[in-house]
Order: C-alpha cells, then structure tokens, then sequence
C-alpha cells in the first residue's frame, strides 16, 4: 500500500520534472492563446451582432470571450509554473554543487571525461612547477586553488562559475513576473474619466463600471488639440492641475499632459487618450455694424441659434474655425459660415471673416456688415486611469529575465585543472558553452605554459 | 538622388544575389560563393545608405524622425537587420549555401516594399512619437531577422535529412555537398535563435515598458502583443527541445520554422487580419 502510494507521488512528481511537459505546455499555451486573437475581447456589440445567438451562447459560457482570463488559461499558466518550480527543485542542487563545491583534483578518472587534456613538458622540481604554474594560470586565466594529496600537487582555476545558474534566474524571473501581475490584478485598477475645461474630477470610472474616490482632485484646465498641414493629428494636450482640499498642489499645476507624456500622482498615473467638444458646444462672437453708422453692435452665439438683429433681419452661425487659412489660402484668422436672413428677403448663406477684412464682409449683408471675431471652444479631455502597484515587480522581473538569459547563452564556466607530475604536468579543460572557441584558447594556454 | 532609388538598386542587387547563390549551389564553384555573399554585401551597403537618406530626407521635409514608423519603412529594415544578421553569420562561418535560403527573404521583403506598399514620408502621429518606439522595433526586428536566418537554415537541416535518408541520388549527393553537415546546422540553427530570442524578449520588455508608459498598462492581450507572446512561447518551447531527448533535431528545426511563421504572422498577419493597437499595415 505504501509502496503504492509513494509510486504515485513519485510519479506525480517526476510529471512535474520533466522537460516534456514544459514543451507541451509552452506549445499548448502558444496554440490556446491564438482562439482570443481572433475572437475579440470583452466583445464589441458590433462584432456580437454578426454571430448567432447559440455560437455567442457558447463562446461566453467557455470564457472564449475573457479567454486570457479564464480558468482554464490560468490553470495552465499555473501548470507551468509549478513544473518550472518542480524542474529547479530538481536540478538546482547539482548545478549549485557544480559552482559551490567544484572538483579540486583532477584524477585519471576525472581527466578521461575531459575533452581538453594536454601533458607539458618542463623541467623542474614539482614544487617549483606548482609555483610556476600557479602564477602562469593567475595571469593568464584565474587565482587557482591549490591542493596538495599524498604528495601531489592539483591546481584548479575557473571562470564565471555563477553563469552556470542564468538558466534559474531566467526561471525565477518568469515567477517574479507573475507575482507582479497577480499583485497589479489584486491592488490596482485601471479606470477612466472626462473632465470639461475648466471643471474638476475626483472620482474615476473603473471598467467594470464601478466609480472609485481618487482621494484628490484632477483639474483639466485647458485641452488643445494641433494638426500637421497634412491635417493629421500632430499632439494632444490636457492641462492639468492636481488639486488637495480643492487647494492646487505644489509642484503640480499647470503640467502639460500628451499622449507618450503621462502624469503621476500618489501612484495613479493619468494618460491623455481621447477628447471631444463638451456638451455645450462653442461660442461664437460677431460683430454688427450698420453702414449708415451707429455704434457696432457685439454678439455672441452658439451653432445653430437664430439671432435677431436691428431692422428685422436674423443671422445664425453655422459651422466656424478659428483659422481659415488652410480653406482660404489669401486669408488668415476667424472665419465663420453664417446664414443671414434680411427682412422679409430669403435666408442667404455665406462666410464672413474678422474686422480686418471688412472690405471682404461688406460684399454682403445689405445695410448690415457682419464680421466674425472668434470663437470659445469648450472641450473635455478624456483620460485613461491607471494605479498598478505590481508594475515595479514585473520590471524587476523582466530585468531579471534578460540578465539571465544573457547569462545562459553569452557566458561560458570555463574551467582549467593541473597536476603537476614528474616530467612537467598534465593540464585539462572544460567549459559550459563554446566548445570550439574554448579549445582554442585552451592550446593557446597550453602554448603559453610550455614556454614559461 | 533619392532614397526610392537606391532601395530599387538594393532589390536588384539582393536579386542577383540569389540567382549567383543558386548559381554556386548548381556549379560548386567557390568563386561564385564568394561573388554572392559579396553582391549581398553591395545590397547591403546600398540599403544602408538608402534608410540613411530617407532619414535625411524626413528632416529636409520638416518632421524628421526615424525611418521605422510605417509598413513601408519596417519591411525595409526588417529586410535590412535580415542582412545585418546573415552577413555577421557569413562572415563568421563562411557557409556560403545559407545564402540561397536567407536572401530570398530579404528580396521578398524588398520587392514587397518597393512594388506595393505606400512609401511616402508622414509625419508621426501622437502615439508613435516616442523614443521607445525605436528601442522596441529595433529589438524587435533584430530578433525577428535572427529568425528569418534561423528558419533558413532549418530548411536546409530538413532538405538535407531527407536526402540522406533517402539514400541520396548523385544530384542530391552533389548539392548536399555544399550544405554543412547536418551537426553544423543544427548548432547555426541553434546560434541564430540565441540571438534572436534575448532580442525578441528584450523587445516584448520594451514594447511592454511604452505601453505602460504610454498608456497606462504594460499588458492588455492585444492581438500583436499576444502573437508576440506566442512566436516567444514557441522559441522557448525550441530552447527546451534542444535539450530533450526525442526533440533533439528534426522536431527542433521544425519548431524553428513554425517560429518563424508565427514571427511573420505576429508582424504582418495580425494587422491584415486581425485588429488592434498597433498601426503598422493599416
Ligand atoms: C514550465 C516551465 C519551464 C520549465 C520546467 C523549464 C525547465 C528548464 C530546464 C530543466 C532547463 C535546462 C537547465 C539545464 O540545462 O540544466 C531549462 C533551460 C532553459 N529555459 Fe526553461 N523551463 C521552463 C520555462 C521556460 C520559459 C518560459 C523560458 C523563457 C524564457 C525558459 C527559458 C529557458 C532557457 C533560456 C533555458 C536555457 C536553454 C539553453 O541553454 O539552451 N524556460 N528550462
């Protein structure tokens, strides 16, 4: 019965260990992650429209449509983390023995499990041999290790012992990345909100809807949108001020905020992503003046009102910028299309321009001369809101990741053995990567020994 | 002169290249080798020169930033570090058959790039205006070209384990006598995907930082991003069948190519057939 049940164990755990689960796994994952890159996430009602109701009915209940967050694809994240745990469990002790405990002495045993053996010739006492080949190898090589047993001499000297562990680190930092996410998943939230110009926000929207207290306040005080003459968008620009009590904070007023250009505060990160014109729209002014004289007359309007003017006429704005120039190449400043109806006459639409191009304005109008002297434009920036206290760990990780991953592949143990014998002494060699450039630098050494 | 120019010189030049790679494997003859690496190594020069003067001319236009933000761009210096590494490889090994399998890569993307794809100059959009976008393709692309060679060469391990399993006929026996030994391409298949999977993690780990930094969030399962993940899961799973038993060799260089596949998928696929973040292709 025992023997049965540790059969099982054994078995379990030799699962566990081996290298052929790993490949299933990463194949696995590769293979399973492919169904959420072509199934769209948290889905569009668009896309849910083009499929049946069944199809979508079992996509939901099989998570196909959070698939990276499914139980099913945790569970083999899981998986491999326990092999990748069980696998070091495993082979960390012999490698840690290797860099920790190496063989001191080479004996014949040893010597014919190396690929690199060479015998020098050198006259001389043995002590003096060892000496002279201590030094050569500190000064060619690395400090060797001395060991003297039953009148002999063993020298041993190595390079980059620790490289051999680059393979772990790159392992543990796969284990330190998800410690991080699990971290940003449990203490963090990803949110977003809308502030208009001027206006202030304390509270965030999460994606799953609920609404989250920042604990201080976000004032968008201006947002600016610019264009290349292409009329592709060129920057996006919030102006934001961090308010405490409803007081500014030192140090945090006033700080530009673009796409590529975020703004911290106590941990939540606030990243400019999309803007539109708030929900009063914009405010027009004009200017009337009546040519038989009279003082001119100041207007302000939104798009679209229908504003009476003196002597029964009417004038609505109808779409405005605040630079013609790229329409009206001889042109520049304010400009508005406007649609003017004279008294009793029928509506006329035309554009009219700034006070310095009256001459322009007065083409139309009748005894009126409208002109167009700018516009307010409200807008609200919209921001997406992060606070991931993981993302430190996952960095480290990563860090961790690439420095082992340099480790294991660029970095060679190189390991050099001597005993010193009567005609001279006998010299061998291994490394971990290489073999072809450690055997050269292997008879160079060699060559160098023989002459010294 | 101008830099449309000097890429349509570099497509012919990768052209006769190859044609001179398979001249070499059909004649055997050493000089032919030796002709082909070096024509591919005008094209490269001439490539280089010409990324250098769209650079220039971006500037001369106003809005200069580095020539790597649109498909156009990207496929030219995708083909470019395809170059960079074989040539590095080339000169290092002096196996001049790998050619004829890695530089038909480099022209596809070249011919590509030149006959069909958009190749004005635009100005970056706002998302695109970061240094990291240069740290993240350049890493990227380097990994992707060290794949590129990587899937070459297991073509040729493939080929060439066929032939010696079948026997071999004299004309088989003959071209096999340019390939390296089939230890040698594992071991090259095996140098190349150690280049190229350090680079291909170090850009996963960039592109993750700008997302971060740009957006808020080092990962979001975008498709590209999760297709990167995939091409990486299948080079790790690459990594470990080298060292297992049953996996070693044919399985390994099949791997090598699926890796490949997935890499070209992750980089053109999944903008032409899927949706996401990332704007190259659209
Ligand atoms: C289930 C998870 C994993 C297990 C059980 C596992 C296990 C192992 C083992 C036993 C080795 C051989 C170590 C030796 O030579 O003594 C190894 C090597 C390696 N592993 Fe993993 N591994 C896993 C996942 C990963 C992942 C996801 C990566 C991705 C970076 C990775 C990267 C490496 C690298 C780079 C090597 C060195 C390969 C070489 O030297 O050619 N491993 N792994």
């Amino acid at each position: 019965m025992t023997t049965n049940k540790r059969g099982v164990a054994q078995q379990l755990w030799d699962f566990f260990c081996s290298l052929r689960l790993t490949i299933f796994l990463l194949i696995g994952l590769a293979l399973i992650s492919i169904i959420g890159t072509v199934i769209p996430q948290g889905p569009p009602r668009e896309y849910l429209a083009t499929i049946s109701e069944t199809k979508a009915q079992v996509y939901s209940s099989l998570g196909f449509f959070d698939m990276y967050h499914s139980w099913w694809f945790i569970l083999l994240l899981y998986l491999l983390t326990l092999n990748l745990i069980c696998c070091s469990i495993k082979r960390l002790p012999r490698v840690w023995k290797i860099v920790s405990e190496p063989v001191l002495v080479m004996d014949e045993r040893f010597e014919s499990s190396l690929s690199n053996v060479a015998e020098l010739k050198l006259r001389g006492t043995k002590q003096e041999l060892k000496d002279k080949i201590a030094a050569a190898l500190k000064a060619e090589f690395a400090q060797p290790v001395i060991t003297e047993q039953d009148g002999q001499f063993y020298l041993f000297a190595q390079k980059n012992p620790w490289c051999r562990l680059g393979v772990y680190v790159v392992h543990f930092s796969i284990i330190i990345v998800f410690i991080g996410a699990l971290i940003g998943s449990f203490f963090g939230y990803k949110a977003y909100v809308t502030i208009p110009e001027g206006a202030a926000a304390t509270q965030v929207q999460a994606r799953n809807g609920k609404m989250i207290d920042l604990g201080f306040g976000l004032r968008c005080e201006k947002f600016s949108v610019s264009f290349y003459d292409t009329g592709a968008p060129k920057e996006f620009k919030s102006i934001l001020t961090v308010l405490e009590n409803g007081q500014p904070v030192k140090g945090y007023q006033n700080i530009p905020c673009i796409v590529n250009e975020p703004l911290t505060y106590k941990g939540v990160t606030f990243y400019q992503s999309s803007y539109g014109q708030s929900e009063e729209g914009a405010l027009y002014h004009l200017t009337v003046t009546n040519r038989k004289g009279g003082a001119p007359l100041h207007i302000d309007a939104r798009q679209g009102e229908r504003i009476s003017l003196p002597g029964g006429a009417f004038v609505s704005v109808m779409d405005a910028a605040p630079d013609v120039h790229p329409f009206m190449k001889e042109f520049d400043g304010p400009g508005a299309q406007v649609e003017f109806t004279p008294a009793g006459g029928q509506p006329q639409s035309f554009v009219i321009l700034s006070p310095k191009y009256d001459s322009f304005n007065a083409q139309h109008g009748g005894d009126l001369v409208l002109s167009f002297d700018g516009m307010d434009q409200k807008f609200y920036t919209g921001l997406q809101v992060a606070r991931d206290p993981g993302v430190l760990v996952v960095w480290l990780g990563c860090f961790l990741m690439v420095a082992g991953i340099v480790m294991a592949f660029f970095m060679s143990h190189k390991r050099i053995w001597a005993r010193i014998t009567n005609e001279g002494a006998t010299l061998g060699g291994s490394a971990s990567k290489n073999p072809t450039g450690f055997e050269m630098s292997f008879e160079e050494l060699v060559d160098k020994l023989n002459k010294a | 002169m101008s830099s449309s120019m000097l890429f349509n010189v570099t497509m012919v030049t990768y052209l006769v290249s190859t044609c001179i790679f398979f001249a070499y494997l059909a004649s055997r003859n050493k000089a032919v080798g030796l002709a082909g690496t070096l024509s591919a190594l005008f094209g490269f020069l001439v490539h280089t020169a010409a990324i250098a003067l769209r650079w220039k001319e971006s500037y001369d236009q106003g809005h200069g930033h580095a020539p790597l933000s649109n498909l156009f761009e990207s496929v030219v210096f995708f083909s470019w570090t395809i170059l960079l590494i074989y040539l590095i490889i080339d000169f290092k090994y002096k196996y001049r058959a790998v050619g004829f399998f890695v530089l038909p890569f480099a022209l596809f993307g070249m011919a590509w790039a030149n006959l069909s794809l958009e190749s004005g100059i635009e100005p970056l959009v706002p998302a695109l205006q970061s240094n990291w976008l240069m740290y993240h393709v350049i890493t990227c692309f380097l990994g992707y070209a060290a794949f590129a060679v990587a899937c070459g060469i297991s073509i040729m391990y493939l080929i060439r384990e066929k032939i010696e399993q079948g026997g071999g006929n004299a004309a088989a026996g003959g071209l096999l006598s340019m390939f390296p030994a089939i230890r040698v391409l594992d071991d090259l298949n095996y140098k190349a995907i150690m280049v190229g999977f350090p680079l291909l993690t170090l850009g996963i780990v960039t592109g993750a930082a700008w997302a971060n930094y740009a957006w808020g969030t080092y990962w979001s399962w975008d498709p590209k991003e999760t297709w990167s993940l995939i091409v990486w899961f299948v080079y790790a799973a690459f990594l470990h069948a080298r060292i297992t038993r049953g996996w070693v060799g044919r399985r390994a260089a099949i791997l090598s190519v699926i890796g490949f596949a997935a890499t070209i998928f992750c980089y053109l696929g999944v903008n032409l057939f899927l949706s996401g973040l990332h704007s190259y292709g659209k």
